[in-house]
Formats: C-alpha cells, sequence, structure tokens
C-alpha cells in the first residue's frame, strides 16, 4: 500500500474497533437469548429502536444528559423484554422453529410500525453539544461518543460476564444454555430462566441504543441497520458464546470501516453478508469453540 | 361445479368494480400467486426462505433491463427472467442443501443472498438510475404488456394465480408433494426410506424461484417502475411469506386466503388511518403473532387439523 493511505488504515481501525465493541453489546444480548432459549429474535433490532428513542425523547422533553438515560433506558428494556417473553415467547417455546422466527417478526413489524405511526419515519439527531467533540491524534481523529460507546458497551460486557460466572442466577443461566435437562433435574425453573435470559438480553440492546443514539441517526427502522449485523457477528461467534459475540463484533466492526474505506459504496455491507453466508455454510458453529459465558 | 360457477365470477367481476376494486383484485391474486410459488418451496418441502425478494428482484430487473437497452418483449424478458432466477435458486440451493443448511439458518443465509443483491443494485442504481428505472410508456396492448386501464391486469394476474394453484394441486397429487412433505416432516427418515432429499429440495427451490422471479416481471409491468428497495427489499420477502403462513402453510389454498386477508385488512386500515404509510404493517404484524400463537399452522391447517380430529372422534 502506497504511504498515503496508512493514516486512512489506522483510521479505519480505530473506527473498526470503537463500532465494534458496539456491535458486539447488540450481539450479546441476541446470542444469550439463543443460547438459552434456542431462539432468533428478529424483534432485537426494534427493542434497540425503542433504546435509543428513550435516550432521544428524554433528552429532548426533560433534557436528561443521553448517558444518564441509560438508568432509564436499560431497566425499561429489561421490564419489556420480560413482559414479550411472559405473554408470547413463552407460548412457542416448543413450536417449529420457523415458527419461533415468525413470532419475532410479527412482534418486529408490530412494534416498527407502531413506532412509525407514533413518531413518523423522519430521521432526528440527538443535538449534544459535546457529541461533535472529536479529539486528535496525530492524523487520527477519534469521535468522543464513539470512544464513550465503547467504553460503556466493554463495561456492560465484562459485568455481564461476571454476573454469568459469579452468581447463582447467572450459573443458572448458563446451566440451562449448555444442559437443558441436567438444569432441570438440579431444580432449576427454566420459566423463570428463560424470562430473565430475555430481558438481559433486550436491557443489553437498549443500553446499546442509547449509547448509539448520540451519533446516529434515530428512526422507527433504524433497528433493521443493525439486526442483520447484529445476526452475522452471533453466527461468526458462534450462536450462545459471548465472547464469541464480543470478538466476532469486533471483527465486523474492523471488516465493515475497512470495507467503507477501501471500497466503493455499499459494497462493506455486502462484504458482510458475503462472510455471513461464507460461515453459515462451512462453519455454522462459528469461528471459535463453543464456551458459554 | 362450484368450482366453474367461482371462476365465471371472477372472469365478469371487472365489469362490476370500479377501478380501486379491480386493484384490489389484482393484488390479491398476485400476492395470492406469490405466495402460492413460496409454499411450494416453503410450505411443501419446508425449506424456509426468508429471501424470496431476491428472486423477485431479479425477475423485475431482468425483464426490465432486457426490454430498456435490447428492445426485448417483456414476455420474452419474463421468461428469461424466471429462468435466471431459476439458475439463482439452484446455485443458493444446491449450497445451502449440500451443507445441510437447516431451519432458521437457511432462512438467514436467503435473507443475506436477497440482501446482497439490494446493495449491488443501490450501488449500481445511485449511478445510471437514482429515481428508479422507469419503463417508458407504449400503447396499450398484449403484445407489449403495457395496459392504460386496470381490468387486464387484473386478468393476467388471475390467470397468473389460478395456473400455479393447479401447479400446486398437480405436486400434491403426484409422488413429488408426498416427497416434498415427508422431507419436511422427517429429512432423515425421508432419506432412510430412499428419497433423494438434495434433490427433491432442488426441485421445489427451482420451481418456486422461476415462478418468483415472473412474478417480479408482473410488479414491473403493473407500475411500469422499479426501484432496489420495492423490489429487492426485505419488504418483499415478508409480504411473500405472510400469506401462506397465515392462510396455512403446505395447503394448496392457503396462501391465496392469507392474501385475501392481508389485502383486505390492509386497505381498510389505510382508509381507517388515512395518512399513516406503515400502519397496515403493524397490523399485519398483529395478525402474524395471533395466528403464530393460536393457530400454529395458519387459518386452513387449524381447520384441516380440527377436522381431522372430528372425524377421529366420530
Amino acid at each position: 500500500m502506497s504511504l498515503p493511505g496508512l493514516p486512512l488504515l489506522l483510521q479505519s481501525i480505530v473506527s473498526g474497533i470503537l463500532m465494534g465493541g458496539v456491535y458486539g453489546l447488540i450481539a450479546i444480548g441476541l446470542t444469550l437469548i439463543f443460547g438459552v432459549m434456542r431462539i432468533i429474535n428478529f424483534a432485537h433490532g426494534s427493542f434497540m429502536m425503542l433504546g435509543m428513542f428513550t435516550t432521544y425523547w428524554l433528552f429532548i422533553v426533560l433534557g436528561i444528559d443521553p448517558y444518564l438515560s441509560l438508568l432509564i433506558s436499560i431497566p425499561l428494556l429489561f421490564v419489556l423484554g420480560l413482559i414479550v417473553e411472559r405473554f408470547l415467547i413463552a407460548q412457542v417455546l416448543d413450536a417449529p422453529e420457523y415458527n419461533q422466527l415468525l413470532l419475532t417478526l410479527g412482534i418486529s413489524l408490530f412494534i416498527e410500525n407502531f413506532a412509525l405511526f407514533l413518531w413518523s419515519p423522519n430521521f432526528r439527531a440527538l443535538n449534544v453539544p459535546y457529541v461533535k467533540k472529536t479529539a486528535t491524534v496525530g492524523t487520527l481523529m477519534i469521535s468522543l461518543p464513539k470512544v464513550i460507546a465503547f467504553l460503556f458497551a466493554i463495561f456492560f460486557t465484562v459485568l455481564l460476564y461476571y454476573f454469568l460466572r459469579k452468581t447463582d442466577l447467572g450459573k443458572a443461566i448458563r446451566a440451562s444454555s449448555e444442559e437443558k435437562e441436567g438444569a432441570l433435574t438440579v431444580g432449576i425453573n427454566l420459566r423463570r430462566i428463560y424470562y430473565v435470559a430475555f430481558g438481559i438480553g433486550t436491557a443489553c440492546v437498549g443500553a446499546a441504543g442509547t449509547l448509539i443514539a448520540p451519533f446516529f441517526y434515530v428512526n422507527p427502522h433504524v433497528g433493521g441497520v443493525f439486526v442483520i449485523t447484529a445476526f452475522v457477528v452471533v453466527v461468526l461467534g458462534g450462536m450462545g458464546n459471548l465472547i464469541g459475540a464480543l470478538v466476532g463484533g469486533l471483527i465486523i466492526g474492523l471488516a465493515e470501516s475497512l470495507g467503507a474505506a477501501f471500497l466503493p459504496g455499499q459494497l462493506k455491507q455486502f462484504i458482510i453478508y458475503f462472510i455471513f453466508i461464507l460461515v453459515l455454510l462451512f462453519k455454522p458453529e462459528g469461528l471459535f469453540e463453543r464456551r458459554s459465558g | 361445479m362450484i368450482l366453474a360457477a367461482g371462476g365465471i365470477f371472477l372472469l365478469i367481476l371487472p365489469r362490476f368494480l370500479g377501478r380501486y376494486f379491480t386493484h384490489l383484485f389484482t393484488m390479491i391474486f398476485f400476492f395470492g400467486y406469490l405466495g402460492t410459488a413460496w409454499n411450494i418451496l416453503g410450505g411443501y418441502a419446508g425449506q424456509f426462505s426468508f429471501g424470496h425478494a431476491a428472486f423477485f428482484g431479479v425477475g423485475a430487473f431482468t425483464s426490465t433491463l432486457l426490454q430498456i437497452h435490447l428492445g426485448v418483449n417483456p414476455w420474452i424478458g419474463m421468461f428469461l427472467g424466471g429462468v435466471l432466477g431459476l439458475l439463482l435458486g439452484l446455485f443458493i440451493g444446491s449450497l445451502s442443501f449440500r451443507y445441510g443448511l437447516r431451519g432458521p439458518f437457511f432462512a438467514l443465509a436467503m435473507l443475506a443472498l436477497a440482501e446482497m443483491l439490494r446493495l449491488v443494485a443501490v450501488e449500481w442504481m445511485a449511478v445510471k438510475y437514482p429515481l428508479g428505472i422507469t419503463i417508458p410508456i407504449r400503447d396499450s396492448s398484449l403484445l407489449y404488456f403495457q395496459f392504460a386501464s386496470k381490468a387486464p391486469y387484473y386478468y393476467i394476474s388471475l390467470f397468473m394465480a389460478a395456473a400455479v394453484l393447479y401447479l400446486t394441486r398437480i405436486i400434491e397429487e403426484r409422488r413429488m408433494g408426498s416427497y416434498f412433505k415427508a422431507i419436511r416432516e422427517n429429512e432423515s427418515a425421508a432419506e432412510a426410506l430412499g428419497i433423494n432429499a438434495f434433490r427433491y429440495k432442488l426441485w421445489a427451490m427451482a420451481i418456486s424461484s422461476f415462478l418468483t422471479a415472473v412474478g417480479g416481471t408482473f410488479y414491473a409491468q403493473y407500475y411500469l417502475n422499479i426501484d432496489e428497495e420495492a423490489v429487492f427489499g426485505v419488504a418483499v420477502s415478508i409480504e411473500v411469506l405472510l400469506g401462506p403462513i397465515i392462510g396455512g402453510a403446505g395447503t394448496v389454498f392457503g396462501p391465496i386466503l392469507g392474501a385475501t386477508i392481508l389485502e383486505f385488512l390492509s386497505e381498510m386500515t389505510r382508509n381507517f388511518l388515512r395518512g399513516y404509510s406503515g400502519v397496515h404493517l403493524m397490523v399485519y404484524g398483529t395478525v402474524l403473532v395471533v395466528v403464530i400463537i393460536f393457530l400454529p399452522s395458519g387459518i386452513l391447517g387449524g381447520l384441516q387439523m380440527g377436522y381431522r380430529k372430528l372425524s377421529k372422534g366420530r
């Protein structure tokens, strides 16, 4: 590569890793739900959109700082996840896989178009003063909100990791994910585990929505942009593998930003789908050996 | 007898309908057609595709581009688009089935395929056709597949729906239909009985992708304008499969029943809540959730099961 390409390369690597952390957080919610319940949650992107709008409205109406609104968006999405699991998902746990997929599709159609009905398809942006700040290191430009999003994403991932490792509830979730029958025999209440795991999954993606809101447009269909990427990340990292989801997120973040720098237009996304199909075909268990938690 | 009466009724119907209802019925036949095509692969053979927009878009783009650039007649373009769709279907099908992609994973791979094609179209269209591709208007004639009035489209879509229903019926009565169902219910067991699952899944894929691509040309000729979102978008893949799922996947008349219900619902919500685009999708989502929870095999599937239970009870 010629010399002028080097700063661009560095720049892409840095922004790729920053975005990758957020992809990881979105994908961890998805992979947790899949690992425990074997459900591919198509509504994941809709929950993220709700997280973004929570932050948006809290900022617009009450002037609450976007990062402070994490304290509201996370519990809100957690409770919403519990409700959706309890009343809808729980009804189809024994149904064929594609019916489960269709149910989550129906939920996402409803949520997204209800949001469209309430809030119009307009593209909105959060105008937070410090959001436009970028730090310059040599030739590198690093946008502040992306750094914050990345740090929070890593923080939440580590938090979740320790929750699953150290607490009884976390251990029960991991047990149900690895060995359903075994978990039942030792007296774990699977119903309750599903309930909580789904809630945690939606809380993760709600947090991700809040973190993205300061530097991405907000619109009822914004979730669709991220949900397919999240599927790719989850499959890449191995369905149900949390660490795999984080690493997969970083890989996809990097692939995307390098693709954006060196390929014309939308072809970066093209590369991601191409990787996706290849992994599905040749390495469906993901790039890493499955290790839960 | 009932069929013949129904057929005659549908044939004379446009005489009594205004433009609006002729359009509504055309859409019912058209989505019924697409749903029935999807149903052969997704309903009968149990290979759940989430990316039929790939075939639909290939058909729409093939006939449109051939027509604009080479002056190829749209009917020939329709056939060629179908063939291209079929080849694409065989390609992704042989890859997916060879490597044992099943259930939701096959669905996701199909989704990724459609999205890849959409992105290529976005990239290419942004330069050449930023406003979508418009088919130049010519005289109303069957030869050019263009009509000033709605009725001819009504008849073409009616014919397409009837033909594909008849095809489904033939498949169901033949050995192929039983093979499809055997593969859907238990693929390993079907193979143990000597059914070449790979081959029959590819058959289902070929028929379904060809027909869906042909539908793409109908769409292009009906609206005389296509863009990448309208023919390759995720929304297309979703609308194609909603009909069969709600009406009853793996039944002959399920997709057309589903399409009828959905189109009427969508018109009702549009009239009820004017000015809100996308509201009908909210209703679709609700119907989908309700059907999946209460009638997991669709309306006709549920009726069939209920009937079987009743006759067994006697």
